[in-house]
Protein backbone atom coordinates (compact mmCIF):
# COMPACT_ATOMS: atom_id res chain seq x y z
CA UNK A 1 0.00 0.00 0.00
CA UNK A 2 1.19 3.52 -0.79
CA UNK A 3 0.24 6.35 1.53
CA UNK A 4 0.97 9.96 2.34
CA UNK A 5 1.41 11.02 5.94
CA UNK A 6 1.34 14.46 7.51
CA UNK A 7 2.80 13.14 10.75
CA UNK A 8 6.11 11.44 11.58
CA UNK A 9 6.60 8.09 9.91
CA UNK A 10 7.02 5.32 12.42
CA UNK A 11 8.97 2.80 10.38
CA UNK A 12 7.85 -0.67 11.10
CA UNK A 13 7.50 -3.91 9.17
CA UNK A 14 4.47 -4.87 11.28
CA UNK A 15 2.10 -4.52 8.35
CA UNK A 16 4.30 -6.71 6.18
CA UNK A 17 4.21 -9.91 8.16
CA UNK A 18 3.86 -13.08 6.16
CA UNK A 19 4.98 -16.54 7.30
CA UNK A 20 6.38 -17.27 3.82
CA UNK A 21 8.78 -14.30 4.11
CA UNK A 22 12.48 -15.00 4.54
CA UNK A 23 13.73 -11.51 3.82
CA UNK A 24 12.76 -7.98 4.79
CA UNK A 25 14.42 -4.93 3.19
CA UNK A 26 13.58 -1.35 4.05
CA UNK A 27 14.76 2.04 2.90
CA UNK A 28 14.46 5.38 4.69
CA UNK A 29 15.04 8.68 2.94
CA UNK A 30 16.08 11.37 5.45
CA UNK A 31 16.04 15.14 5.30
CA UNK A 32 19.68 16.21 4.99
CA UNK A 33 21.15 19.57 5.88
CA UNK A 34 22.52 20.47 2.45
CA UNK A 35 21.63 20.32 -1.22
CA UNK A 36 23.55 21.58 -4.23
CA UNK A 37 25.89 23.67 -2.11
CA UNK A 38 23.17 25.29 -0.01
CA UNK A 39 22.65 24.74 3.70
CA UNK A 40 19.13 23.46 4.24
CA UNK A 41 17.28 24.42 7.43
CA UNK A 42 14.02 22.55 6.83
CA UNK A 43 11.76 21.57 3.98
CA UNK A 44 8.19 21.19 2.91
CA UNK A 45 6.63 18.44 0.85
CA UNK A 46 3.43 19.04 -1.04
CA UNK A 47 1.49 16.36 -2.93
CA UNK A 48 -1.33 16.10 -5.41
CA UNK A 49 -2.99 13.50 -3.21
CA UNK A 50 -5.40 11.84 -5.61
CA UNK A 51 -2.82 11.19 -8.30
CA UNK A 52 0.10 10.58 -5.91
CA UNK A 53 -1.82 7.74 -4.29
CA UNK A 54 -2.78 6.23 -7.64
CA UNK A 55 0.73 6.46 -9.07
CA UNK A 56 2.28 5.16 -5.85
CA UNK A 57 -0.02 2.14 -5.91
CA UNK A 58 0.86 1.49 -9.55
CA UNK A 59 4.57 1.46 -8.67
CA UNK A 60 4.03 -1.05 -5.87
CA UNK A 61 1.98 -3.22 -8.19
CA UNK A 62 4.72 -3.07 -10.83
CA UNK A 63 7.28 -4.13 -8.21
CA UNK A 64 5.16 -7.14 -7.43
CA UNK A 65 4.96 -8.09 -11.11
CA UNK A 66 8.67 -7.57 -11.80
CA UNK A 67 10.14 -9.19 -8.69
CA UNK A 68 9.31 -12.27 -6.68
CA UNK A 69 8.14 -10.44 -3.56
CA UNK A 70 5.28 -11.03 -1.15
CA UNK A 71 4.33 -7.52 -0.04
CA UNK A 72 5.52 -3.93 -0.18
CA UNK A 73 4.66 -0.68 1.55
CA UNK A 74 5.65 2.92 0.93
CA UNK A 75 4.87 5.95 3.07
CA UNK A 76 5.83 9.47 2.00
CA UNK A 77 5.70 12.47 4.28
CA UNK A 78 4.04 15.72 3.39
CA UNK A 79 4.16 19.01 5.27
CA UNK A 80 7.01 20.68 7.13
CA UNK A 81 10.02 18.49 7.96
CA UNK A 82 13.15 19.14 10.01
CA UNK A 83 16.68 17.87 9.34
CA UNK A 84 16.98 14.17 10.12
CA UNK A 85 13.30 13.35 9.81
CA UNK A 86 12.21 10.42 7.69
CA UNK A 87 10.83 11.78 4.40
CA UNK A 88 10.02 8.46 2.79
CA UNK A 89 9.93 4.85 3.93
CA UNK A 90 9.84 1.72 1.77
CA UNK A 91 9.49 -1.81 3.10
CA UNK A 92 9.49 -5.04 1.12
CA UNK A 93 9.22 -8.66 2.17
CA UNK A 94 10.04 -11.64 -0.03
CA UNK A 95 10.88 -15.29 0.23
CA UNK A 96 14.53 -14.50 -0.59
CA UNK A 97 16.70 -11.40 -0.24
CA UNK A 98 17.58 -10.73 -3.89
CA UNK A 99 14.03 -9.91 -4.91
CA UNK A 100 13.51 -7.83 -1.75
CA UNK A 101 16.60 -5.68 -2.42
CA UNK A 102 15.73 -5.18 -6.09
CA UNK A 103 12.09 -4.34 -5.45
CA UNK A 104 12.97 -1.87 -2.71
CA UNK A 105 15.39 -0.10 -5.03
CA UNK A 106 12.84 -0.09 -7.86
CA UNK A 107 10.13 1.40 -5.66
CA UNK A 108 12.16 4.29 -4.26
CA UNK A 109 13.64 5.13 -7.68
CA UNK A 110 10.24 5.20 -9.36
CA UNK A 111 8.57 7.12 -6.53
CA UNK A 112 11.17 9.86 -6.83
CA UNK A 113 10.63 10.41 -10.54
CA UNK A 114 6.92 9.65 -11.02
CA UNK A 115 4.80 10.50 -7.99
CA UNK A 116 3.47 14.08 -7.97
CA UNK A 117 5.19 15.28 -4.80
CA UNK A 118 7.15 18.52 -4.63
CA UNK A 119 9.85 19.66 -2.24
CA UNK A 120 10.53 23.19 -1.13
CA UNK A 121 13.82 23.75 0.66
CA UNK A 122 14.20 26.50 3.24
CA UNK A 123 17.84 27.56 3.43
CA UNK A 124 19.78 28.87 6.40
CA UNK A 125 20.37 32.17 4.57
CA UNK A 126 16.62 32.82 4.52
CA UNK A 127 16.15 31.97 0.85
CA UNK A 128 13.95 29.08 -0.29
CA UNK A 129 13.25 27.22 -3.48
CA UNK A 130 11.25 24.44 -5.11
CA UNK A 131 13.67 21.67 -5.96
CA UNK A 132 14.04 21.06 -9.73
CA UNK A 133 11.76 24.01 -10.50
CA UNK A 134 13.63 27.16 -9.58
CA UNK A 135 16.71 27.01 -11.79
CA UNK A 136 14.72 26.67 -14.95
CA UNK A 137 12.64 29.54 -13.63
CA UNK A 138 15.62 31.84 -13.89
CA UNK A 139 15.50 32.27 -10.13
CA UNK A 140 18.87 33.13 -8.63
CA UNK A 141 19.47 31.96 -5.09
CA UNK A 142 21.05 34.28 -2.57
CA UNK B 1 -16.01 28.48 -24.60
CA UNK B 2 -15.45 25.68 -22.13
CA UNK B 3 -15.54 25.67 -18.36
CA UNK B 4 -12.32 24.23 -16.93
CA UNK B 5 -11.43 23.58 -13.31
CA UNK B 6 -7.80 24.05 -12.37
CA UNK B 7 -5.84 23.00 -9.33
CA UNK B 8 -2.37 24.39 -8.70
CA UNK B 9 0.53 22.91 -6.76
CA UNK B 10 3.99 23.90 -5.61
CA UNK B 11 5.62 26.69 -7.61
CA UNK B 12 2.55 27.22 -9.77
CA UNK B 13 0.34 27.63 -6.70
CA UNK B 14 2.75 30.20 -5.30
CA UNK B 15 2.87 32.17 -8.53
CA UNK B 16 -0.88 32.01 -8.99
CA UNK B 17 -1.61 32.83 -5.36
CA UNK B 18 -4.53 30.38 -5.37
CA UNK B 19 -4.83 26.61 -5.04
CA UNK B 20 -7.72 26.34 -7.48
CA UNK B 21 -9.90 28.25 -9.87
CA UNK B 22 -12.59 27.71 -12.47
CA UNK B 23 -12.38 29.61 -15.73
CA UNK B 24 -13.79 29.88 -19.22
CA UNK B 25 -11.39 29.25 -22.05
CA UNK B 26 -11.28 29.03 -25.81
CA UNK B 27 -8.09 26.95 -25.69
CA UNK B 28 -8.44 23.64 -27.49
CA UNK B 29 -5.74 21.64 -25.73
CA UNK B 30 -4.07 21.45 -22.33
CA UNK B 31 -0.91 22.91 -23.87
CA UNK B 32 -2.78 25.89 -25.32
CA UNK B 33 -4.49 26.58 -22.02
CA UNK B 34 -1.13 26.50 -20.24
CA UNK B 35 0.28 29.09 -22.64
CA UNK B 36 -2.61 31.41 -21.77
CA UNK B 37 -2.11 30.87 -18.05
CA UNK B 38 1.65 31.26 -18.34
CA UNK B 39 1.34 34.72 -19.85
CA UNK B 40 -1.51 35.72 -17.55
CA UNK B 41 0.18 34.67 -14.30
CA UNK B 42 3.84 34.83 -15.35
CA UNK B 43 4.42 31.15 -14.65
CA UNK B 44 8.16 30.53 -14.82
CA UNK B 45 8.05 27.02 -16.29
CA UNK B 46 7.80 26.36 -19.99
CA UNK B 47 5.24 23.81 -21.10
CA UNK B 48 7.89 21.23 -21.99
CA UNK B 49 8.94 21.10 -18.31
CA UNK B 50 5.46 20.03 -17.22
CA UNK B 51 3.22 17.02 -17.24
CA UNK B 52 -0.52 17.36 -17.15
CA UNK B 53 -3.22 15.44 -15.32
CA UNK B 54 -6.77 15.54 -16.61
CA UNK B 55 -9.52 14.28 -14.31
CA UNK B 56 -6.95 12.76 -11.93
CA UNK B 57 -4.96 10.83 -14.54
CA UNK B 58 -1.74 11.63 -16.37
CA UNK B 59 -2.59 12.77 -19.84
CA UNK B 60 -1.11 14.24 -22.98
CA UNK B 61 -0.61 17.99 -23.42
CA UNK B 62 -2.25 17.71 -26.84
CA UNK B 63 -5.44 16.27 -25.37
CA UNK B 64 -8.52 18.20 -26.44
CA UNK B 65 -10.17 19.86 -23.47
CA UNK B 66 -13.70 18.85 -22.58
CA UNK B 67 -16.34 20.83 -20.71
CA UNK B 68 -15.73 20.64 -16.92
CA UNK B 69 -12.36 18.93 -17.18
CA UNK B 70 -10.24 19.10 -14.04
CA UNK B 71 -6.72 20.06 -15.01
CA UNK B 72 -3.53 19.95 -12.98
CA UNK B 73 -0.24 21.05 -14.47
CA UNK B 74 2.54 19.06 -12.82
CA UNK B 75 5.89 20.80 -12.33
CA UNK B 76 9.01 18.61 -12.11
CA UNK B 77 8.46 16.30 -9.13
CA UNK B 78 10.93 15.96 -6.27
CA UNK B 79 9.73 13.31 -3.85
CA UNK B 80 12.01 11.13 -1.78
Amino acid sequence: MFSLSDTSITCSPENLQNPAAGAYVSFEGWVRNHNEGKEVKSLEYEAYHALANKEGERILQEAKEKFDILESLCIHRIGHLQIGEVAVWVGVIAKHRDAAFLACRYIIDEVKIRVPIWKKENYTDGDSGWVRCEHCAGHVHG
Amino acid sequence: MKTIHLQYFAILKEKRGEARETLQTEANTAAELYQDLKSRYHFPLSVDRLRVAINEEFSDMDTTLQENDEIVYIPPVAGG
